[in-house]
Order: structure tokens, then sequence, then C-alpha cells
């Protein structure tokens, strides 16, 4: 007999002839929030995972991502040190900045900086995610360069993790981004900054 | 929640229910970590001796019960989300062969490729031979339980593939030689000055001036494992979720080494136990909540990756998911135990523990620790080769009100107390005291006999209100460390009715 | 209302002024107090010990016992939490299902001591006088499977003359854990010795509880250091008046000696 027939055979064998009927309660709604509320509750919590927020009118974008990159990488930065994902609208990004290639991914550690959008945010956890789209761009790129920058539009906003778990897709390469790297290895008290982006900069449009 | 009928009734020599009764194969002997080398009071009298892990246990815990219970106490409805857990946990396991046979069909249709193994032996060999397949001699490794469970390093390294534990407290322990003692921290046991020494030992290159300063220690490790990520070919990974419906995978972590062993390398290889699944994308939405909140005390991790199959021109190209049962079969077939598998390690239960936290997680002999441990180890090798973790507890319940899914872990524990004195073969001493206080117990007569032959007791006082300290065993066990009042001469019901006679 | 105690066979063997001391409350409150003569135990020690068989008859003299009784008492919170959780399942468990629905009867109208005088009859001043300085251990079982919550401190905070001072780390297990104490006994010494030295920090006289069990357990660990702070039960604390400071208990210390 195959490992599979005989894991699934013992599955079978172990609950019998009579499998417990289980009742599932519903899922508690998340609570409800104005759009605005809900913009100032994911800057809060963005924030308390010691990230940078920049909050701006949607058209103030490219400023704001400049301002980001001035915070995260100090004055002296060139525009080719931030790789950008395809799908990034060419108002945001800092004009010589080249445009993510394809390259292999690990060559993609030599930048020093990443501007993507977002798929969507979650207030209430603070939490961008991230779905390989070309607004957001393939994992790699959102990992290796030191400073990630996000840019979140107001629309994409929802309140908790269901509501973000509703607009993606299953199916899509997704990476969940809850502030910088970080790790509660030590003494479980909480450091930032270990493999993936020590800093990361979220500009909020909306 | 509806359940079945209760459990059979047993008439006493009936077969019992679990392994034996329905002969399903526990996790084998000989490979893999889930049996000690001592039973847990003999290792736990070791362990706490040892100042130094009592405080660095005592210290690291009560850090995170604090942030768990700051983060918990945010979400009104906590409770019913946990109830929510509960259920599609115990709905999922109600079905679990048509959920694996559906995420089969699902990884597969999406490029990857399934294996099945029935026990620890098994999945080291397929994980060894898919390494050998590429070429490789070395792979990253995301920390992973079951892959701890079934000792895959060591397998590993006995074909000649290096494994590097790229998670921070992993490598510590590696570097350490030493062997993990926590389920989210396996380091838990050491302080921010014995890492700095295990990284001066072991780390070639590493700076002499290297403080014990977390942030220093964690960039000392980013600098190490750097290169490593970037060359790597090959990685294997455990995960905290599959999504039947949609073949979605799950890995939950902080540090961003899980990101790069599942985007960098060209093989990825994941090693997941068979009750990690659940049957729909929206039960995330749940567990999701749950699981931060409860292990590191967040409101959420700082990355989780979802990823079905293989996606062209995005991360591992070559992708194979490893379902394990190895004794899991088994502890499903109990129907009280059973619950012990809707575990979401996320050790909360673990942080909350008196006995872990002073007798630390390596006095448990097995990679599960803590409560959760003295529950399911034993069922995933069989009662008997775990026969001191059920009682490896004070039954304080502490564990069950902080799991996010409420497994009742001390009514486990009571239960596999008793699958442990119904499989003796032979009747102990203890069973034969427990028997013949059973029929003094519910016989008044017999029992007041017994009250009277207690109250003798104060003649060894010889009029102190305590009794001595040197009583022979057991009761020494207790007087070693504390006094026992000397027993009165009536006891309150004789007296009372000797008084409310007429 | 008449009332049924149930002692437990600890307190009934070990300490009986606890049982005398529940008795006397309930009377000065003016409920008639009656100890069924064939009570013993619960089978809490059987079944968490893994003797859920050896407990069914054990069971069955309990519920045999208080068949008659309106309301059951007894000042224990664990003994209480076995009645309400243990009981019944146990019975269920070894085919007794008649004994099971007569078992899930009686837990329905068996309260431990703080919840019977809170819920059921409504006071939480009893008029009691005890001029002390007390510190107060909530016990696992009255904490987490009874949920008695509050009702204790409530209590003690009515209660005349005495200092209720806040005990660190209060809902930590204090290691007693029945026969754990004496299968793990070191363990159990180790959570004892953190327990002990957060009942000292708080310079009480007097370190009281719900359960006898966990205060024989600190209390013989304080009277083994010659600690001079004694453990007391809630129920004495509640007993004692000013007309008779001590009708049960004795307010010197532990081990005079």
């Amino acid at each position: 007999m195959s490992a599979r027939e005989e894991v699934l055979g013992r599955i079978r064998t172990a609950l019998g002839e009579h499998r417990p009927v289980v009742d599932v309660p519903p899922v508690p709604a998340p609570r409800s929030l104005a759009p605005a509320e809900l913009l100032d509750l994911l800057a809060e919590r963005v924030e308390d995972y010691r990230a940078t927020v920049l909050r701006c009118a949607p058209d103030e974008v490219p400023a704001t991502v400049v301002r980001g990159l001035d915070l995260a990488l100090g004055g002296g930065w060139a525009p080719a040190d931030v790789v950008v994902a395809p799908g990034v609208p060419a108002a945001w990004r800092p004009s010589g900045s080249p445009e993510d290639d394809g390259r292999p991914a690990v060559r993609l550690a030599a930048f020093a900086a990443t501007l993507t959008g977002v798929a969507a945010a979650v207030a209430e956890t603070g939490t961008l995610v991230l779905d390989g789209s070309p607004l957001s761009g393939r994992r790699a790129l959102s990992l290796l360069p030191d400073v990630l920058v996000c840019v979140v539009e107001a629309a994409q906003v929802v309140p908790d993790v269901p509501d973000a778990l509703g607009r993606l897709d299953p199916v899509a390469p997704l990476t969940m981004v809850s502030g910088p790297s970080a790790t509660s290895d030590i003494e479980l008290q909480r450091v930032e900054g270990v493999h993936g982006p020590r800093t990361l900069v979220v500009v909020l449009a909306g | 929640m509806t359940t079945s009928a209760d459990p059979t009734p047993l008439a006493p020599g009936a077969p019992r229910s679990g392994t034996t009764f329905l002969g399903l194969p526990t996790a084998p002997r000989g490979v893999g970590h889930l049996r000690g080398t001592q039973s847990f009071p003999d290792a736990a009298r070791t362990s706490l001796r040892d100042g130094q892990l009592r405080a660095n246990l005592g210290r690291a815990t009560t850090t995170i019960r604090g942030k768990r219970a700051a983060v918990v106490a945010e979400v009104p409805h906590w409770e019913q989300l946990r109830q929510a857990g509960k259920a599609l946990k115990a709905a999922t396991m109600a079905r679990l062969d048509e959920h694996l046979e559906e995420l089969e069909r699902q990884v597969t249709a999406r490029g990857g490729t399934v294996h099945w193994a029935r026990d620890a032996a098994e999945a080291n060999r397929i994980v060894t031979e898919l390494v050998r397949a590429t070429g490789s001699d070395e792979v990253v490794k995301v920390k992973s339980m079951a892959t701890q469970e079934i000792g895959l390093n060591e397998a590993l390294e006995a074909a000649g593939i290096e494994a590097v534990e790229t998670d921070l407290a992993e490598l510590i322990v590696q570097l350490g030689e030493d062997s993990p003692s926590h389920i989210l921290v396996p380091a838990i046991h050491k302080n921010r000055s014995e890492i700095r020494e295990i990284f001066r030992r072991t780390i070639p290159g590493v700076d002499p001036g290297l403080t014990d300063e977390p942030r220093q220690l964690a960039m000392a490790a980013r600098t190490h494992l750097r290169e490593r990520f970037l060359r790597a070919r090959v990685a294997v990974s455990g995960a905290n979720f599959a999504v039947a419906e949609t073949g979605t995978l799950a890995v939950v972590e902080s540090e961003g080494n899980g990101r790069m062993c599942l985007t960098l390398p060209q093989t990825l290889v994941t090693v997941m136990g068979i009750e990690k699944v659940v049957p729909r994308w929206e039960d995330l939405g749940v567990f999701l909540q749950l699981l931060p909140r409860s292990s590191t005390g967040e409101r959420m991790n700082p990355y989780t990756s979802l990823w079905a199959g293989v996606t062209p021109g995005d991360g591992p190209q070559d992708f194979h998911l490893v379902l394990l049962d190895n004794g899991r079969t088994a502890v499903l077939a109990d129907e009280v135990g059973r619950e012990a598998l809707h575990c979401i390690r996320c050790s909360a239960c673990l942080n909350v523990c008196p006995v872990y936290e002073r007798a630390g997680g390596h006095a448990y002999g097995s990679v599960y620790p803590g409560p959760i441990g003295a529950v399911l180890s034993p069922q995933l090798t069989g009662v008997e080769d775990n026969a001191s973790l059920p009682y490896a507890s004070s039954l304080c319940g502490a564990c069950y009100d902080v799991c996010p899914v409420a497994i009742d872990i001390p009514s486990i524990l009571v239960h596999l107390r008793a699958e442990h004195v119904e499989a003796q073969p032979r009747p102990t001493a203890e069973a034969v005291a427990f028997r013949g206080l059973s029929r003094v117990m519910s016989n008044p007569r017999l029992w007041h006999l017994a009250q009277r032959a207690a109250g003798l007791g104060r003649f060894l006082a010889r009029g102190r209100p305590t009794l001595p300290a040197a009583l022979p065993p057991p009761a020494s066990a207790w007087t070693r460390t504390r006094d026992l009042p000397t027993p009165p001469g009536r006891s309150f019901v004789q007296q009372w009715t000797e008084e409310h006679r007429r | 209302m008449k009332v049924a105690l149930f002692a437990t066979c600890l307190v009934d063997t070990i300490v009986p002024q606890v049982a005398r001391a529940t008795a006397t409350l309930l009377q000065r409150l003016g409920h008639e107090v009656v100890v069924p003569p064939t009570q013993a135990c619960c089978g809490q020690m059987h079944v968490n010990t893994g003797y859920r068989r050896e407990a069914v008859p054990i069971v069955a003299n309990h519920v045999r016992a208080f068949t008659a009784a309106e309301a059951v008492v007894a000042p224990s919170g664990s003994c209480v939490a076995s009645i309400h959780h243990q009981q019944a399942a146990v019975a269920r468990r070894a085919g007794e299902s008649a004994l099971a629905d007569e078992a899930e009867a009686l837990a329905a109208r068996t309260y431990e001591l703080s919840q019977f005088l809170v819920d059921v009859l409504g006071v939480v001043d009893v008029g009691a006088y005890y001029p002390h300085r007390v510190t107060y251990h909530p016990t696992c079982h009255s904490l987490r499977l009874l949920r008695v919550g509050d009702r204790p401190l409530r209590l003690l905070r009515a209660v005349r003359g005495l200092d209720l001072v806040e005990l660190p780390g209060a809902e930590s297990c204090c290691g007693f854990g029945g026969t754990f104490a004496v299968k793990n006994a070191d363990t159990s010494t180790a959570m004892l010795t953190d327990k002990m030295a957060d009942v000292l920090s708080t310079h009480a006289e007097v370190c009281t509880a719900g359960d006898s069990s966990c205060l024989m357990h600190i209390g013989g660990g304080l009277s083994r250091l010659r600690s001079g702070t004694r453990t007391v039960h809630l129920a004495e604390i509640l007993a004692s008046t000013e007309e008779n400071v001590s009708p049960t208990q004795t307010t010197a210390p532990a081990v005079p000696a």
C-alpha cells in the first residue's frame, strides 16, 4: 500500500463510523470605523512597530516618497540606489530610478531601497499586504534591499485581517508585512531589524 | 458545538480505545526527538538547581505574559474568536482525510508535488532524496517544529548534507550544540550574555568587540547568514497552515529568514504535520488573528508568507510538500486526546505554565515542551514511552485559559494519566493503595475507621503541632520540604455526629 | 435555609476546625446546618492521579450521602470544581449513566463557600471581626475552574479589623496539585518557594485561601521555615467575631515551640 493510502486509511480508522458533527460559530465582525478613523488607526498601528509613517494628500505622493527616502537613506542617495516595482505609477517614482527588470533575485540585494505599492493594508494590525502583482513586485524585491518604501492609498485600507483576505487572490504569492524585520528571540524582547528590510517607510495617501 | 455520543463504556478488562485497540502506529523509536532519556522528575531535578536558567526563564516568560495579555485584552471578541478557532479545528479533524485529498489536488494543480510520509524515517528519506536530486550539499532551514520532531537535520547530516538553521534562536541552539527548549523561542533558556559567548566562540570572523546588546547580536546573525541565503539552492520549511480549497501554504515569522528561504532558492521542501490543514481560505482570518497575539504578543508578526504551488518568475520553481503522520493518526483515534492536534504552536501555554517556568523545556525530553508537550508527546509516542509527562503538571489550568483554540489541556492530562494507569499489566504498589483507598472512601464505616487510624498519627508528633520531618516514603517526598500538621484525634464529622446524636 | 455541609476528606481528617468554622458561620447567618454522616470524599484525588474507574464508587458514596440535600456547601474550591466537572464524567465513562445524572443534579446544587455566601445568600458582610494583616491566595481551582472571581476578596474587605494586603503573583499556582506534590516533589517545592517568597514579601501575619489543601502546602512550607506567618482558611476568618476572636482557630503562630 502507498504511504498516501495508508495515512488516509489510518485517518478513516481513527475517526471511525460516527464522525463528530461540529457547528462552527460565526466569526465576530471587526469593529466598524469611519474612513478617517481607519487611516488614523493604520498609521498608529504601523508606527507602533517602529516603522515611519508619512501621511499626505494623493497628489503629494511623489514628494513624500522622496522625503521618505531622505529619512531612510540620509541625504546622499541617488535615484539609481532605489529599485521600483514595475507597476508603480510613473508619477510616484523618483526620476531616474530603475524598474525591477527580472534580473536574478539575489542581485536585488545591491539596491539600497525598494519602492512598491500594496494590495491591501489592515488598520487593526498595522499590516501591509504585497501580492506579487506589478504594483507590489515580486517577493524578493521587498525583501533584499535594506529600506522598503510602500505607498498605501486610502481605498486599500481595510479594518481587519479577514477583510484583507477577502480582497486577496489566495493563489498569488502573498507577503504580509507588519513593520520592519524583527526578532524576539533574545530574552523575548523585540528588536527591530534582522534579515528583512531594517527600515520600513509607509507613505499613506488620502 | 455538538459532538458524537459519549465514549463507549468500557467494561473492566475490555480492550482500550486508542492505539492498542485500533492498531494505529505511534511515532517510531530511534528517530526524531519526541522521547527524552530521563523521566520528567529526574530531568527537572537537575534543571531546578540551575539558578541562571531559572532567572532567564522567569524573566523571559514574565515579559511575554505581559505582552500577550495586553494585545489580547485589545480584542473585545477574543473569546468568540477562540471558540471559533476551536470549532474550526474540531470540524477539520472530523473530515481530515477529505481536506488532505483536496489540499493535494490543489497543490498539484498549481505545480507543486505532494509526498506522504507515514513516519519520521520516511519523511527524512523523502526530504534527503529531494535534496540529493538537486545536487546541493547544503540547505537553509526555516524554524519548523515538524522537522525538529523527525530529526531531519541529523538525517541530512548523515547523508552528507549540511542543514543551516536561519531563525536566530535556532541558530543560537545549533551553534551552541544545544537543543531547543521552547516552541517559539528555542533558546529561551539562554540570556544575552550567554548568546554573545556562543557567537564569539562559533561565528568565524565575528567582531571580537561584540556586546550583549540584542540589536548587535541580531546584526551579527544577519551578517553571518546573508551570504548563505544568497547562495542557497534548496530550502526546507515547515508550515503554520495549509488551505485545502486553494492549496495555499502559510509560514508565520518575524525576522525575514523565512522569506529568504521561501523566496530565494530554486527548490523548496515543506514538511507539514497532517493536522495543519484548514479547509477554507477564510479560516485563515480566524487563525491569523489568534496566533500572533498568543505567540509573540504582537497584533501581527512582522512577516507572513503565503504561497500556492509555483509562481513563474517569483520564488522557488520546484515545490514539494511532505505530509507527515508520525503518530498523529494515533492521536486522532483518541476521542479525548485528539484535541491536542488542534494546537497551532503559539507557545502561550508554555509561557504561563508554572512548571515550565521552573523546570525549563529540556526537562520534557521532547521537542514539544510545556503543557501542550505533556499531552502531545505521550500521545505521539504512545503513553508508555513518555509516561512521566502527563504528571508534569499541577493541573492549575493556566494553560487552558490562554490557549487560543481552547484546548482543555488539564482534562487531557488527567485522561492520559488514566491511560497510563490502565495500561499497566500488573497492579503497581500505587494502584493497590488507590484501590484500597477507593474501597475505604466508598464505605462510611471503613472510612471512619481509617480516619481514626490517621488520628493515631498524632502519637508520632508527641504533642507537637506538626509531624516529624523524617517519615518513610512516600510521605517523605512531602515532609522533606514541608511540615505536615498533626492530625486531630477525631474528625469533624465524628465530632458533629456525636454532638447532634439526640 | 437548610444547608448540608460537605467537609471534604482532607478538612474532615486533618483540619476539622475549617469545617467547624463553616458550620458556625452558616448558623450565625441564620441557617440550619446538617452534616450527612456517611460523607467521605469527592473522588478528585483518584481521578487526577489516573484512577478514574476507582473513583466511581467514591462518587457513588458522595451522591448517596447528599441525595436528600437541598443545597450543599463545601469549604473547598477544588472539591467543588471536581464535583462540577469530574464526577458525572467519570460515572458516564464507566457506563453508570444513572449515577452520572444524579451527580450532575447534585453538582447543580453544590456550592463553594464564597459563592454560596455571595451568590445564593447575597451577603458580603458576614459580621466577622479579625484584627490581623491578611493576604489572600486565590487557589487555581477556585480561580480558573470555578471562577469565584473576587468574591472571597469582597468578603474579606467587609471583615472588621482586617488589614488586607495584595499578594504579588497571586494567580500563580502554589505547587500543591494533589499527588503532583509527591510525584514531582522538586518542581512542587520550587513553585512553593516562589509562592512563600511572595507571601512573606507582604509581611502579612496570615495567608488565607479557599482551599485547605493549598493552605496545608503553603503553611507546611512556612512552618518549616519558622517564618511566623501562618495559613488560615477563609471560613475561619469569616467565622471570627468580636465576641469570640478565636472560636475555632488559634491566633498564635503555627509553630509555637
